[in-house]
């Protein structure tokens, strides 16, 4: 049998060491490319870019009170800055990604029930408390993690609603609910179905739901705290907490509870539901105190979103002349 | 030879690719509405993840029996170093307003920040006997012994991160699974 040689390599098959180390170059080039454009696509997936979201209409029937609740210095942050940062943990637990995230929350119709100890119990429509009159009242908005806003917001008195009620002698304090319709899951991290959901949630928050707050009754009625249905003249955004919040501007930013379902006179105090998470970090009170500080964030300091250093905190917010004498001879440090 | 050289600036460029993009988006101003927290948050984050990467290098090297990754891993620990100190001073200039003082009472005040500044402490000595001479002049051995602090700092950073957490722990957790995993590789192989 004859065995065919193999023929020899052609010498122009041979690739010439120019070629050789080109290659090589290119290859390189091209692990360093590849290598360089990876890992930015792992550094974007775990860092979105925030995406602004926004559009609602207008507030028609706006009036503008007298008095200034805001000082020389307090700027209004911008729309945009307001309706990009929210904590709402139903949502999302981080603050850029609320905005996208409650942008299907279906807010209408909706009502708001008051009962409890009281001699007229209601269910008000929204579209009837848009027609109470509308003021704009900017406040300075101070959150327990210690940034803060300057918010025109568009509201009422809380007093108004409370006062249509008529609260039986007894009524100390006044719990608030806001809306949920979440499936409670035994399984951290199975979805749930969020077809005929309302509000689509948040998969793991680390709290319970519906989020429930409360006030001392003189503290709701205070003229200083309102009901909001706007800001900037519009409507309230979904993220702000639409149809309509608590604004409390004495206190940390989640004492000012969204999307209230239902307000209910008691004669004890209510339990809240970051003060039920961790009662050594957020007590009933939760006034703005630079003086009590929170294990995580000095209250001493805040920053003012849109600046770069840090100002200081002023005890109730600034608005000590307002609501000072709500807690005089109480022992702040106890009552935080 | 020109082989490590040419990965090792590869793995440089790639280290410093989340700065860059972090400079770009602070350019356009699209760190988002507070972007002093962005960047502190992501600079923290990225120090952890340097940490864990550096701690990755032992266990390549036996279980894929890849022993020049060890060429690597100075470089990924001083990457872990260079972001703990982007984080750290971002904290003491924008976030205590450059006050010394305010920093020092701050941090006894803020258990969280306690821990967190005690293991960039322990980063320093580290950083400062990473170069040949100084593994020549303390001695493979005592220089093996005190890098092992790396551990403790891998430690306090995910419980720093922990504690700063309101209450979705899913990042510190997974941070600290990984830590765990990296740790118990090594106690199992001590014992094996």
């Amino acid at each position: 049998m004859l065995i065919k040689k193999a023929d020899d390599i052609k010498s122009s098959e041979i690739t010439d060491e120019k070629t050789y180390l080109n290659r090589r170059n290119f290859l390189r080039a091209g692990g360093l490319i590849g290598s360089v454009l990876a890992t930015a696509g792992v550094y974007r997936f775990f860092n979105p870019r925030p995406s602004p979201e926004i559009a609602t209409g207008d507030i028609t029937n706006v009036i503008k009170p007298e008095g200034k609740f805001t000082s020389a210095d307090d700027l209004p942050n911008s729309f945009e800055q307001i309706t990009n940062y929210n904590n709402y943990y139903e949502f999302s637990t981080d603050k850029q990604a609320v905005a996208s995230r409650a942008r299907n929350f279906v807010t209408r119709p909706w009502t708001i029930e008051i009962g409890g100890l009281v001699q007229k119990p209601k269910v008000f429509d929204i579209e009837d408390l848009l027609k109470f009159e509308q003021e704009e009242r900017t406040y300075r908005f101070r959150c327990v993690e210690g940034w803060s806003m300057v918010i025109p917001w568009v509201g009422f008195p809380l007093k108004k609603i409370l006062d249509a009620v008529v609260p039986t002698g007894n009524a100390t304090h006044v719990a608030f609910e806001t809306f949920y319709d979440g499936v409670v899951s035994e399984t951290p991290g199975v979805k749930l179905p969020t077809e005929k959901q309302q509000m689509p949630n948040a998969l793991f928050a680390g709290i319970d739901f519906p989020y429930v707050e409360g006030l001392r009754l003189d503290e709701a009625l205070h003229p200083l705290t309102i009901l909001a249905t706007g800001l900037y003249g519009k409507i309230i955004p979904n993220q702000n907490g639409a149809p309509i919040r608590l604004v409390v501007p004495w206190k940390y930013g989640f004492k000012s509870i969204k999307s209230i379902v239902k307000i209910t006179l008691t004669d004890k105090e209510p339990p809240t539901t970051w003060n039920i998470a961790a009662p050594d970090e957020y007590g009933f009170y939760s006034n703005v105190n630079p003086e009590v500080s929170h294990p995580r964030w000095s209250q001493a300091t805040e920053r003012r979103i849109g600046e770069l250093l840090p100002r200081k905190s002023l005890l109730f917010n600034g608005y000590s002349d307002e609501v000072g004498k709500l807690y005089e001879g109480m022992d702040l440090k106890k009552n935080f | 030879m020109p082989n490590i050289r040419f990965h090792k600036f590869v793995l440089g460029v790639n280290a410093l690719v989340p700065l860059a993009i972090l400079f770009w988006d602070a350019f356009r101003n699209q760190l988002g509405t507070n972007p002093i927290e962005y960047f502190l948050r992501a600079t923290g984050v990225l120090t952890l993840t340097f940490l864990l990467l550096t701690l990755t290098i032992t266990p390549i090297r036996k279980l894929l029996n890849f022993n020049a990754a060890i060429k690597y891993r100075r470089m990924l620990g001083l990457f872990a170093f260079f972001y703990a100190c982007l984080h750290l001073t971002t904290y003491v200039v924008f976030d205590r307003g450059l006050n010394l003082a305010d920093v020092v009472k701050d941090t006894f005040k803020r258990p969280f920040i306690l821990v967190g500044m005690s293991s960039f402490l322990l980063l320093v000595p580290l950083a400062i006997t990473s170069t040949n001479n100084m593994v020549k002049r303390l001695g493979g051995k005592n220089w093996s012994r005190l890098h092992k602090l790396t551990y403790i700092c891998a430690i306090g950073g995910v419980i720093h991160f922990y504690m700063m957490v309101k209450s979705d722990i899913t990042y510190p957790v997974l941070f600290g699974i990984v830590l765990t995993g990296l740790l118990g590789y090594r106690v199992m192989n001590r014992k094996g």
